[in-house]
Protein backbone atom coordinates (compact mmCIF):
# COMPACT_ATOMS: atom_id res chain seq x y z
CA UNK A 1 0.00 0.00 0.00
CA UNK A 2 2.59 2.52 1.16
CA UNK A 3 6.30 2.33 0.43
CA UNK A 4 8.75 4.86 1.80
CA UNK A 5 12.31 4.46 0.69
CA UNK A 6 15.36 6.33 1.83
CA UNK A 7 13.27 9.39 2.66
CA UNK A 8 15.08 12.53 3.75
CA UNK A 9 13.89 16.02 4.37
CA UNK A 10 15.88 19.11 5.14
CA UNK A 11 14.21 22.40 6.09
CA UNK A 12 16.09 25.43 4.85
CA UNK A 13 19.67 25.40 3.62
CA UNK A 14 23.13 26.47 4.64
CA UNK A 15 24.25 26.43 8.27
CA UNK A 16 20.72 26.99 9.60
CA UNK A 17 19.35 23.93 7.79
CA UNK A 18 17.42 21.44 9.87
CA UNK A 19 17.61 17.76 8.97
CA UNK A 20 14.18 16.53 9.97
CA UNK A 21 14.28 13.10 8.34
CA UNK A 22 17.24 11.11 7.08
CA UNK A 23 17.27 7.74 5.35
CA UNK A 24 13.87 6.59 6.54
CA UNK A 25 12.52 3.32 5.16
CA UNK A 26 9.07 2.03 5.90
CA UNK A 27 6.37 0.03 4.24
CA UNK A 28 2.78 -0.36 5.27
CA UNK A 29 0.57 -3.19 4.06
CA UNK A 30 -2.96 -2.74 2.78
CA UNK A 31 -5.42 -2.61 5.68
CA UNK A 32 -2.72 -2.24 8.28
CA UNK A 33 -2.99 0.14 11.22
CA UNK A 34 0.47 1.45 11.84
CA UNK A 35 1.31 3.57 14.85
CA UNK A 36 4.32 5.83 14.80
CA UNK A 37 5.84 7.01 18.05
CA UNK A 38 8.85 9.20 18.49
CA UNK A 39 10.16 12.07 20.56
CA UNK A 40 8.78 15.56 20.12
CA UNK A 41 10.33 17.39 17.20
CA UNK A 42 11.61 14.15 15.70
CA UNK A 43 10.03 14.81 12.34
CA UNK A 44 6.80 12.81 12.63
CA UNK A 45 4.59 15.51 11.19
CA UNK A 46 7.16 16.08 8.46
CA UNK A 47 6.97 12.40 7.57
CA UNK A 48 3.21 12.58 7.42
CA UNK A 49 3.30 15.66 5.20
CA UNK A 50 5.66 13.89 2.83
CA UNK A 51 3.33 10.91 2.63
CA UNK A 52 0.40 13.20 1.91
CA UNK A 53 2.32 15.02 -0.81
CA UNK A 54 1.94 18.31 1.04
CA UNK A 55 5.70 18.83 0.98
CA UNK A 56 8.24 17.59 -1.52
CA UNK A 57 10.82 15.68 0.48
CA UNK A 58 14.37 16.69 -0.37
CA UNK A 59 15.43 13.08 -0.85
CA UNK A 60 14.06 9.59 -1.36
CA UNK A 61 10.56 8.72 -2.42
CA UNK A 62 7.09 7.84 -1.25
CA UNK A 63 4.90 5.48 -3.23
CA UNK A 64 1.25 4.78 -2.62
CA UNK A 65 -0.06 1.70 -4.38
CA UNK A 66 3.07 1.77 -6.48
CA UNK A 67 2.53 5.35 -7.65
CA UNK A 68 5.12 7.96 -6.78
CA UNK A 69 3.57 10.69 -4.63
CA UNK A 70 4.12 14.05 -6.32
CA UNK A 71 1.02 15.86 -5.14
CA UNK A 72 -1.72 14.78 -2.80
CA UNK A 73 -3.05 11.47 -4.07
CA UNK A 74 -6.73 10.77 -4.36
CA UNK A 75 -8.38 8.75 -1.69
CA UNK A 76 -6.27 10.05 1.13
CA UNK A 77 -7.33 11.96 4.20
CA UNK A 78 -5.25 13.75 6.79
CA UNK A 79 -6.19 14.57 10.37
CA UNK A 80 -3.86 17.39 11.31
CA UNK A 81 -2.21 17.88 14.65
CA UNK A 82 -3.44 21.50 14.69
CA UNK A 83 -7.06 20.45 14.45
CA UNK A 84 -8.44 23.86 15.40
CA UNK A 85 -6.56 25.55 12.57
CA UNK A 86 -7.72 22.93 10.12
CA UNK A 87 -11.41 23.58 10.71
CA UNK A 88 -12.89 26.42 8.69
CA UNK A 89 -14.38 28.99 11.09
CA UNK A 90 -16.78 30.42 8.52
CA UNK A 91 -18.59 27.13 8.02
CA UNK A 92 -20.88 25.18 10.26
CA UNK A 93 -19.55 21.93 11.67
CA UNK A 94 -21.68 19.89 9.26
CA UNK A 95 -20.42 21.92 6.29
CA UNK A 96 -16.86 21.44 7.45
CA UNK A 97 -17.35 17.69 7.47
CA UNK A 98 -19.21 17.65 4.16
CA UNK A 99 -16.85 19.90 2.22
CA UNK A 100 -14.24 17.29 1.16
CA UNK A 101 -17.05 15.08 -0.13
CA UNK A 102 -17.38 17.50 -3.05
CA UNK A 103 -14.48 15.55 -4.49
CA UNK A 104 -16.70 12.48 -4.65
CA UNK A 105 -19.64 11.77 -6.89
CA UNK A 106 -22.18 12.68 -4.24
CA UNK A 107 -25.06 15.12 -4.39
CA UNK A 108 -25.79 17.61 -1.67
CA UNK A 109 -28.21 15.33 0.13
CA UNK A 110 -25.76 12.43 0.18
CA UNK A 111 -22.99 14.68 1.41
CA UNK A 112 -25.17 15.97 4.21
CA UNK A 113 -26.21 12.48 5.23
CA UNK A 114 -22.63 11.21 5.21
CA UNK A 115 -21.52 14.17 7.31
CA UNK A 116 -24.27 13.57 9.85
CA UNK A 117 -23.41 9.90 10.06
CA UNK A 118 -19.73 10.66 10.66
CA UNK A 119 -20.61 13.22 13.32
CA UNK A 120 -22.79 10.66 15.05
CA UNK A 121 -19.96 8.16 15.04
CA UNK A 122 -17.75 10.58 17.01
CA UNK A 123 -20.57 11.41 19.40
CA UNK A 124 -21.41 14.81 17.97
CA UNK A 125 -24.82 14.12 16.47
CA UNK A 126 -26.19 17.41 17.77
CA UNK A 127 -23.29 19.65 16.80
CA UNK A 128 -23.81 19.89 13.03
CA UNK A 129 -25.41 23.32 13.00
CA UNK A 130 -22.90 24.86 15.37
CA UNK A 131 -19.74 26.68 14.35
CA UNK A 132 -16.31 25.35 15.28
CA UNK A 133 -15.63 28.18 17.72
CA UNK A 134 -18.70 27.17 19.68
CA UNK A 135 -17.13 23.79 20.46
CA UNK A 136 -14.51 22.81 23.01
CA UNK A 137 -11.05 21.76 21.85
CA UNK A 138 -11.84 18.08 22.25
CA UNK A 139 -15.06 18.45 20.28
CA UNK A 140 -13.23 20.29 17.51
CA UNK A 141 -10.75 17.47 17.33
CA UNK A 142 -13.58 14.98 16.95
CA UNK A 143 -15.03 17.10 14.12
CA UNK A 144 -11.67 16.90 12.34
CA UNK A 145 -11.71 13.13 12.80
CA UNK A 146 -15.31 12.91 11.58
CA UNK A 147 -14.35 14.85 8.47
CA UNK A 148 -11.66 12.31 7.60
CA UNK A 149 -13.96 9.38 8.41
CA UNK A 150 -16.77 10.72 6.24
CA UNK A 151 -14.37 10.87 3.32
CA UNK A 152 -13.77 7.10 3.53
CA UNK A 153 -10.19 7.31 2.27
CA UNK A 154 -8.15 4.26 1.33
CA UNK A 155 -5.31 5.72 3.38
CA UNK A 156 -5.92 7.80 6.47
CA UNK A 157 -3.10 9.74 8.08
CA UNK A 158 -3.68 10.89 11.64
CA UNK A 159 -1.29 13.20 13.45
CA UNK A 160 -1.80 12.90 17.21
CA UNK A 161 -5.54 12.84 16.68
CA UNK A 162 -6.53 12.32 20.31
CA UNK A 163 -4.25 14.90 21.84
CA UNK A 164 -6.76 17.11 23.57
CA UNK A 165 -9.68 14.89 24.50
CA UNK A 166 -10.40 13.55 27.95
CA UNK A 167 -9.37 10.01 28.86
CA UNK A 168 -12.83 8.55 28.40
CA UNK A 169 -13.38 10.11 24.98
CA UNK A 170 -9.88 9.13 24.01
CA UNK A 171 -10.65 5.47 24.66
CA UNK A 172 -13.91 5.77 22.76
CA UNK A 173 -12.12 7.31 19.79
CA UNK A 174 -9.42 4.65 19.86
CA UNK A 175 -12.12 2.02 19.67
CA UNK A 176 -13.87 3.99 16.94
CA UNK A 177 -10.73 3.96 14.81
CA UNK A 178 -10.40 0.21 15.31
CA UNK A 179 -14.01 -0.29 14.41
CA UNK A 180 -13.87 1.92 11.30
CA UNK A 181 -10.80 0.12 10.11
CA UNK A 182 -12.66 -3.17 10.47
CA UNK A 183 -15.68 -1.96 8.53
CA UNK A 184 -14.09 -0.11 5.64
CA UNK A 185 -10.81 -1.73 4.68
CA UNK A 186 -8.84 1.39 5.47
CA UNK A 187 -5.09 1.63 5.84
CA UNK A 188 -4.29 3.93 8.75
CA UNK A 189 -1.06 5.58 9.82
CA UNK A 190 -1.47 7.09 13.27
CA UNK A 191 1.11 9.26 14.98
CA UNK A 192 0.95 9.40 18.74
CA UNK A 193 2.94 10.41 21.79
CA UNK A 194 1.23 7.83 23.91
CA UNK A 195 3.07 4.52 24.05
CA UNK A 196 0.09 2.61 25.51
CA UNK A 197 -2.12 3.96 22.81
CA UNK A 198 0.27 2.91 20.06
CA UNK A 199 0.22 -0.68 21.32
CA UNK A 200 -3.50 -0.74 22.00
CA UNK A 201 -4.53 0.59 18.60
CA UNK A 202 -1.76 -0.60 16.32
CA UNK A 203 -1.16 -3.76 14.34
CA UNK A 204 2.38 -2.57 14.32
CA UNK A 205 4.36 0.10 16.12
CA UNK A 206 7.27 1.94 14.54
CA UNK A 207 9.57 3.96 16.77
CA UNK A 208 11.38 6.92 15.27
CA UNK A 209 14.67 8.34 16.46
CA UNK A 210 15.33 11.92 17.43
CA UNK A 211 15.92 14.30 14.51
CA UNK A 212 16.95 13.46 11.91
CA UNK A 213 14.28 10.81 12.13
CA UNK A 214 14.75 7.24 11.00
CA UNK A 215 13.23 3.97 12.13
CA UNK A 216 14.83 2.53 15.27
CA UNK A 217 12.17 0.00 16.19
CA UNK A 218 9.49 -1.91 14.34
CA UNK A 219 7.30 -4.20 16.42
CA UNK A 220 4.41 -6.35 15.41
CA UNK A 221 1.53 -6.17 17.85
CA UNK A 222 -0.05 -9.56 18.13
CA UNK A 223 -2.93 -8.98 20.46
CA UNK A 224 -6.32 -10.63 20.12
CA UNK A 225 -8.98 -8.58 18.40
CA UNK A 226 -11.44 -7.15 18.96
CA UNK A 227 -9.44 -5.28 21.51
CA UNK A 228 -10.94 -4.19 24.76
CA UNK A 229 -9.88 -1.22 26.84
CA UNK A 230 -9.78 -3.27 30.04
CA UNK A 231 -8.82 -6.82 29.16
CA UNK A 232 -6.38 -6.00 26.37
CA UNK A 233 -4.52 -3.53 28.53
CA UNK A 234 -4.11 -6.01 31.38
CA UNK A 235 -2.95 -8.80 29.12
CA UNK A 236 0.67 -9.79 29.73
CA UNK A 237 1.50 -9.43 26.01
CA UNK A 238 0.26 -5.84 26.12
CA UNK A 239 2.29 -5.06 29.20
CA UNK A 240 5.33 -6.64 27.65
CA UNK A 241 4.97 -4.78 24.36
CA UNK A 242 4.46 -1.39 25.90
CA UNK A 243 7.56 -1.94 28.00
CA UNK A 244 9.49 -2.76 24.87
CA UNK A 245 8.25 0.31 23.00
CA UNK A 246 8.87 2.40 26.09
CA UNK A 247 12.43 1.16 26.30
CA UNK A 248 13.05 2.05 22.66
CA UNK A 249 11.65 5.55 23.09
CA UNK A 250 13.44 6.13 26.38
CA UNK A 251 16.68 4.70 25.11
CA UNK A 252 16.64 7.49 22.61
CA UNK A 253 16.32 10.07 25.31
CA UNK A 254 19.38 8.80 27.13
CA UNK A 255 21.73 8.61 24.20
CA UNK A 256 22.29 12.03 22.67
CA UNK A 257 21.68 12.09 18.91
CA UNK B 1 -25.08 58.73 27.83
CA UNK B 2 -21.94 60.65 28.64
CA UNK B 3 -21.27 60.95 24.92
CA UNK B 4 -24.72 62.40 24.28
CA UNK B 5 -24.16 64.89 27.08
CA UNK B 6 -20.82 65.85 25.60
CA UNK B 7 -22.32 66.50 22.19
CA UNK B 8 -25.25 68.46 23.66
CA UNK B 9 -22.90 70.52 25.79
CA UNK B 10 -20.73 71.31 22.81
CA UNK B 11 -23.76 72.37 20.76
CA UNK B 12 -25.04 74.55 23.62
CA UNK B 13 -21.72 76.33 23.92
CA UNK B 14 -21.70 76.93 20.17
CA UNK B 15 -25.28 78.19 20.29
CA UNK B 16 -24.50 80.55 23.14
CA UNK B 17 -21.39 81.78 21.36
CA UNK B 18 -23.44 82.45 18.24
CA UNK B 19 -26.22 84.22 20.10
CA UNK B 20 -23.85 86.36 22.12
CA UNK B 21 -22.12 87.38 18.94
CA UNK B 22 -18.81 85.82 19.98
CA UNK B 23 -18.47 84.20 16.57
CA UNK B 24 -19.41 87.03 14.26
CA UNK B 25 -19.27 85.25 10.93
CA UNK B 26 -21.23 82.13 11.85
CA UNK B 27 -24.95 81.73 12.39
CA UNK B 28 -26.04 80.05 15.64
CA UNK B 29 -26.35 76.27 15.74
CA UNK B 30 -30.14 76.35 15.92
CA UNK B 31 -30.33 78.30 12.67
CA UNK B 32 -28.01 75.85 10.94
CA UNK B 33 -30.04 72.90 12.18
CA UNK B 34 -33.30 74.43 11.02
CA UNK B 35 -31.78 75.08 7.60
CA UNK B 36 -30.48 71.50 7.55
CA UNK B 37 -33.97 70.20 8.29
CA UNK B 38 -35.27 72.32 5.45
CA UNK B 39 -32.70 70.82 3.09
CA UNK B 40 -34.12 67.37 3.75
CA UNK B 41 -37.18 68.33 1.69
CA UNK B 42 -35.40 70.60 -0.76
CA UNK B 43 -35.62 68.93 -4.17
CA UNK B 44 -32.55 70.56 -5.67
CA UNK B 45 -30.40 69.71 -2.65
CA UNK B 46 -31.69 66.15 -2.69
CA UNK B 47 -30.77 65.77 -6.34
CA UNK B 48 -27.28 67.01 -5.48
CA UNK B 49 -27.07 64.41 -2.70
CA UNK B 50 -28.24 61.82 -5.22
CA UNK B 51 -25.52 62.85 -7.66
CA UNK B 52 -22.84 62.52 -4.99
CA UNK B 53 -24.09 59.23 -3.60
CA UNK B 54 -24.57 57.62 -7.01
CA UNK B 55 -21.02 58.53 -7.98
CA UNK B 56 -19.75 57.11 -4.68
CA UNK B 57 -21.70 53.89 -5.13
CA UNK B 58 -20.66 53.41 -8.76
CA UNK B 59 -17.03 54.16 -7.99
CA UNK B 60 -16.97 51.82 -5.02
CA UNK B 61 -18.61 49.03 -6.96
CA UNK B 62 -16.21 49.29 -9.87
CA UNK B 63 -13.28 49.43 -7.47
CA UNK B 64 -14.43 46.30 -5.64
CA UNK B 65 -14.93 44.22 -8.77
CA UNK B 66 -11.54 45.21 -10.16
CA UNK B 67 -9.24 45.69 -7.17
CA UNK B 68 -10.25 42.57 -5.24
CA UNK B 69 -9.57 40.17 -8.15
CA UNK B 70 -6.37 42.09 -8.85
CA UNK B 71 -5.37 41.64 -5.22
CA UNK B 72 -6.13 37.93 -5.42
CA UNK B 73 -3.96 37.65 -8.51
CA UNK B 74 -1.09 39.60 -6.97
CA UNK B 75 -1.41 37.72 -3.71
CA UNK B 76 -1.32 34.28 -5.26
CA UNK B 77 1.14 34.67 -8.13
CA UNK B 78 4.42 35.95 -6.68
CA UNK B 79 5.90 36.65 -10.12
CA UNK B 80 3.10 39.08 -10.95
CA UNK B 81 3.39 40.69 -7.55
CA UNK B 82 7.13 41.22 -7.97
CA UNK B 83 6.73 42.72 -11.41
CA UNK B 84 4.09 45.29 -10.46
CA UNK B 85 5.36 46.12 -6.99
CA UNK B 86 7.56 49.07 -8.11
CA UNK B 87 4.59 50.56 -9.92
CA UNK B 88 2.38 50.13 -6.88
CA UNK B 89 4.96 51.67 -4.60
CA UNK B 90 5.32 54.66 -6.88
CA UNK B 91 1.60 55.29 -7.39
CA UNK B 92 0.27 54.64 -3.92
CA UNK B 93 1.77 57.63 -2.09
CA UNK B 94 0.43 60.12 -4.67
CA UNK B 95 -2.39 62.02 -2.91
CA UNK B 96 -5.35 61.20 -5.08
CA UNK B 97 -6.80 64.69 -4.71
CA UNK B 98 -3.78 66.00 -6.60
CA UNK B 99 -5.01 63.96 -9.54
CA UNK B 100 -8.27 65.92 -9.82
CA UNK B 101 -7.02 68.21 -12.61
CA UNK B 102 -5.73 65.20 -14.53
CA UNK B 103 -9.03 63.37 -14.10
CA UNK B 104 -10.94 66.43 -15.28
CA UNK B 105 -8.70 66.63 -18.30
CA UNK B 106 -9.09 62.96 -19.17
CA UNK B 107 -12.85 62.80 -18.57
CA UNK B 108 -14.55 65.91 -19.85
CA UNK B 109 -17.80 64.88 -18.19
CA UNK B 110 -17.29 65.83 -14.55
CA UNK B 111 -19.49 62.98 -13.33
CA UNK B 112 -17.18 60.50 -15.06
CA UNK B 113 -14.09 62.23 -13.75
CA UNK B 114 -15.52 61.95 -10.26
CA UNK B 115 -16.23 58.23 -10.61
CA UNK B 116 -12.83 57.58 -12.15
CA UNK B 117 -11.07 59.26 -9.25
CA UNK B 118 -13.21 57.43 -6.69
CA UNK B 119 -12.35 54.12 -8.36
CA UNK B 120 -8.68 55.00 -8.31
CA UNK B 121 -8.68 56.08 -4.67
CA UNK B 122 -10.79 53.16 -3.41
CA UNK B 123 -8.69 50.63 -5.27
CA UNK B 124 -5.66 51.05 -3.02
CA UNK B 125 -7.12 49.99 0.32
CA UNK B 126 -9.01 47.19 -1.43
CA UNK B 127 -5.95 45.94 -3.27
CA UNK B 128 -3.59 46.19 -0.33
CA UNK B 129 -6.02 44.63 2.15
CA UNK B 130 -6.80 41.75 -0.17
CA UNK B 131 -3.11 41.01 -0.60
CA UNK B 132 -2.46 41.39 3.10
CA UNK B 133 -5.35 39.07 3.92
CA UNK B 134 -4.10 36.44 1.50
CA UNK B 135 -0.68 36.49 3.09
CA UNK B 136 -2.38 35.90 6.42
CA UNK B 137 -4.32 32.78 5.39
CA UNK B 138 -3.46 29.90 7.69
CA UNK B 139 -1.27 27.43 5.76
CA UNK B 140 -2.79 24.57 7.76
CA UNK B 141 -6.25 25.53 6.52
CA UNK B 142 -4.97 25.43 2.94
CA UNK B 143 -3.15 22.15 3.53
CA UNK B 144 -6.34 20.68 4.92
CA UNK B 145 -8.11 21.09 1.63
CA UNK B 146 -5.04 20.13 -0.38
CA UNK B 147 -4.83 17.01 1.76
CA UNK B 148 -8.22 15.98 0.45
CA UNK B 149 -6.93 16.33 -3.09
CA UNK B 150 -8.33 19.78 -3.94
CA UNK B 151 -6.42 21.81 -6.54
CA UNK B 152 -5.06 25.36 -6.19
CA UNK B 153 -8.16 27.06 -7.63
CA UNK B 154 -10.45 25.20 -5.23
CA UNK B 155 -8.18 26.14 -2.33
CA UNK B 156 -8.24 29.79 -3.42
CA UNK B 157 -12.01 29.83 -3.73
CA UNK B 158 -12.93 27.76 -0.68
CA UNK B 159 -10.22 28.69 1.81
CA UNK B 160 -8.18 31.73 0.82
CA UNK B 161 -11.08 33.91 -0.25
CA UNK B 162 -13.29 33.32 2.82
CA UNK B 163 -10.26 33.71 5.11
CA UNK B 164 -9.45 36.99 3.40
CA UNK B 165 -13.04 38.25 3.56
CA UNK B 166 -12.58 40.15 6.86
CA UNK B 167 -9.57 41.98 5.42
CA UNK B 168 -11.49 42.79 2.24
CA UNK B 169 -14.36 44.06 4.40
CA UNK B 170 -11.97 46.38 6.22
CA UNK B 171 -10.73 47.57 2.85
CA UNK B 172 -14.29 48.29 1.80
CA UNK B 173 -14.93 50.29 4.97
CA UNK B 174 -11.82 52.38 4.42
CA UNK B 175 -12.83 52.84 0.79
CA UNK B 176 -16.33 53.96 1.78
CA UNK B 177 -14.90 56.62 4.04
CA UNK B 178 -12.77 58.06 1.25
CA UNK B 179 -15.45 58.01 -1.45
CA UNK B 180 -17.26 61.03 0.04
CA UNK B 181 -14.04 62.97 0.43
CA UNK B 182 -13.05 62.40 -3.17
CA UNK B 183 -16.56 63.00 -4.54
CA UNK B 184 -17.08 66.29 -2.70
CA UNK B 185 -13.57 67.47 -3.56
CA UNK B 186 -14.10 66.89 -7.26
CA UNK B 187 -17.49 68.59 -7.08
CA UNK B 188 -16.00 71.64 -5.37
CA UNK B 189 -13.60 72.10 -8.26
CA UNK B 190 -15.55 70.79 -11.20
CA UNK B 191 -18.97 72.31 -10.46
CA UNK B 192 -21.39 71.86 -13.31
CA UNK B 193 -22.01 68.21 -12.62
CA UNK B 194 -23.98 68.88 -9.43
CA UNK B 195 -23.41 67.13 -6.12
CA UNK B 196 -23.01 68.27 -2.52
CA UNK B 197 -19.75 69.99 -3.39
CA UNK B 198 -21.43 72.03 -6.13
CA UNK B 199 -24.18 72.97 -3.69
CA UNK B 200 -21.55 74.18 -1.20
CA UNK B 201 -19.91 76.35 -3.85
CA UNK B 202 -23.24 77.91 -4.77
CA UNK B 203 -24.15 78.55 -1.14
CA UNK B 204 -20.74 80.11 -0.63
CA UNK B 205 -21.00 82.44 -3.57
CA UNK B 206 -24.48 83.50 -2.40
CA UNK B 207 -23.05 84.22 1.08
CA UNK B 208 -25.44 81.71 2.61
CA UNK B 209 -23.21 80.44 5.39
CA UNK B 210 -26.17 78.75 7.06
CA UNK B 211 -26.77 76.65 3.94
CA UNK B 212 -23.09 75.89 3.64
CA UNK B 213 -22.96 74.61 7.18
CA UNK B 214 -26.26 72.77 6.85
CA UNK B 215 -25.02 70.95 3.74
CA UNK B 216 -21.79 70.14 5.57
CA UNK B 217 -23.80 68.69 8.44
CA UNK B 218 -25.60 66.47 5.93
CA UNK B 219 -22.33 65.37 4.35
CA UNK B 220 -21.12 64.34 7.80
CA UNK B 221 -24.37 62.53 8.55
CA UNK B 222 -24.14 60.64 5.24
CA UNK B 223 -20.59 59.58 6.04
CA UNK B 224 -21.70 58.33 9.45
CA UNK B 225 -24.68 56.49 7.98
CA UNK B 226 -22.55 54.83 5.30
CA UNK B 227 -20.06 53.68 7.89
CA UNK B 228 -22.81 52.32 10.15
CA UNK B 229 -24.40 50.51 7.22
CA UNK B 230 -21.20 48.82 6.14
CA UNK B 231 -20.17 47.95 9.67
CA UNK B 232 -23.54 46.31 10.26
CA UNK B 233 -23.32 44.39 6.98
CA UNK B 234 -19.82 43.26 7.88
CA UNK B 235 -20.88 42.04 11.29
CA UNK B 236 -23.71 40.14 9.74
CA UNK B 237 -21.74 38.53 6.93
CA UNK B 238 -18.69 37.79 9.03
CA UNK B 239 -20.40 36.66 12.20
CA UNK B 240 -17.84 33.87 12.62
CA UNK B 241 -15.06 36.41 12.72
CA UNK B 242 -16.67 38.50 15.43
CA UNK B 243 -17.56 35.55 17.55
CA UNK B 244 -14.08 34.09 17.76
N1 LIG C 1 8.23 24.58 7.85
C1 LIG C 1 9.31 24.33 8.60
N2 LIG C 1 10.43 25.06 8.43
C2 LIG C 1 11.53 24.83 9.18
N3 LIG C 1 11.61 23.89 10.12
C3 LIG C 1 10.54 23.13 10.35
C4 LIG C 1 9.33 23.33 9.59
N4 LIG C 1 8.42 22.42 10.03
C5 LIG C 1 9.04 21.72 11.00
N5 LIG C 1 10.30 22.13 11.18
C6 LIG C 1 11.28 21.57 12.13
O1 LIG C 1 11.44 20.22 11.83
C7 LIG C 1 11.50 19.45 13.02
C8 LIG C 1 10.49 18.34 12.96
O2 LIG C 1 9.20 18.89 12.96
P1 LIG C 1 7.91 17.98 13.04
O3 LIG C 1 6.76 18.90 13.12
O4 LIG C 1 7.94 17.04 11.90
O5 LIG C 1 8.14 17.21 14.39
P2 LIG C 1 7.16 16.22 15.16
O6 LIG C 1 7.87 14.95 15.33
O7 LIG C 1 5.85 16.18 14.49
O8 LIG C 1 7.04 16.94 16.56
P3 LIG C 1 5.81 16.93 17.60
O9 LIG C 1 5.82 15.62 18.27
O10 LIG C 1 6.14 18.04 18.55
O11 LIG C 1 4.57 17.18 16.82
C9 LIG C 1 11.28 20.41 14.17
O12 LIG C 1 12.54 20.68 14.75
C10 LIG C 1 10.74 21.65 13.54
O13 LIG C 1 11.21 22.80 14.20
MG1 LIG D 1 4.00 16.80 14.96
Amino acid sequence: MLEISNLSHVYGSGPGAHHAIEGLNLSVAEGELLCIVGPSGAGKSTLLRSIAGLIQPTGGEVRIEGKLVKQTPDNLAVVFQDYSRSLFPWMSVADNVALPLRRKKMDKQQRRAAAQEALESVGLAEAGKKYPFQLSGGMQQRVAIARALAYRPALMLMDEPFGSVDAQTREDLEDLVLQVRGHHKMTIVLITHDIDESVYVGDRVVVLSKAPAHVVGDLKVELASPRDQITTREHSDFVHLRAEVGRLVRGLERTPA
Amino acid sequence: MIRTLGVLGFLLVLEAAGRLGLIEALPPVSVVLVTAAGLAVDGSFLSDVGATLSACAAGLLIAVVTAVPAGLLLGTVPAVERSVRPLVEFLRPIPSLSLIPLAMFLWTDSHDAKIALIVYTCSWPLLINTMYGLADVDPIAKDTLRGFGFGPMAVLWRVSLPSTAPFIATGVRIAVSVTLIVAVSVELLAGGGGGIGAYLVQAGSANRVDRMLAATVWAGALGLAANALFTAAERRLLRWRWAT
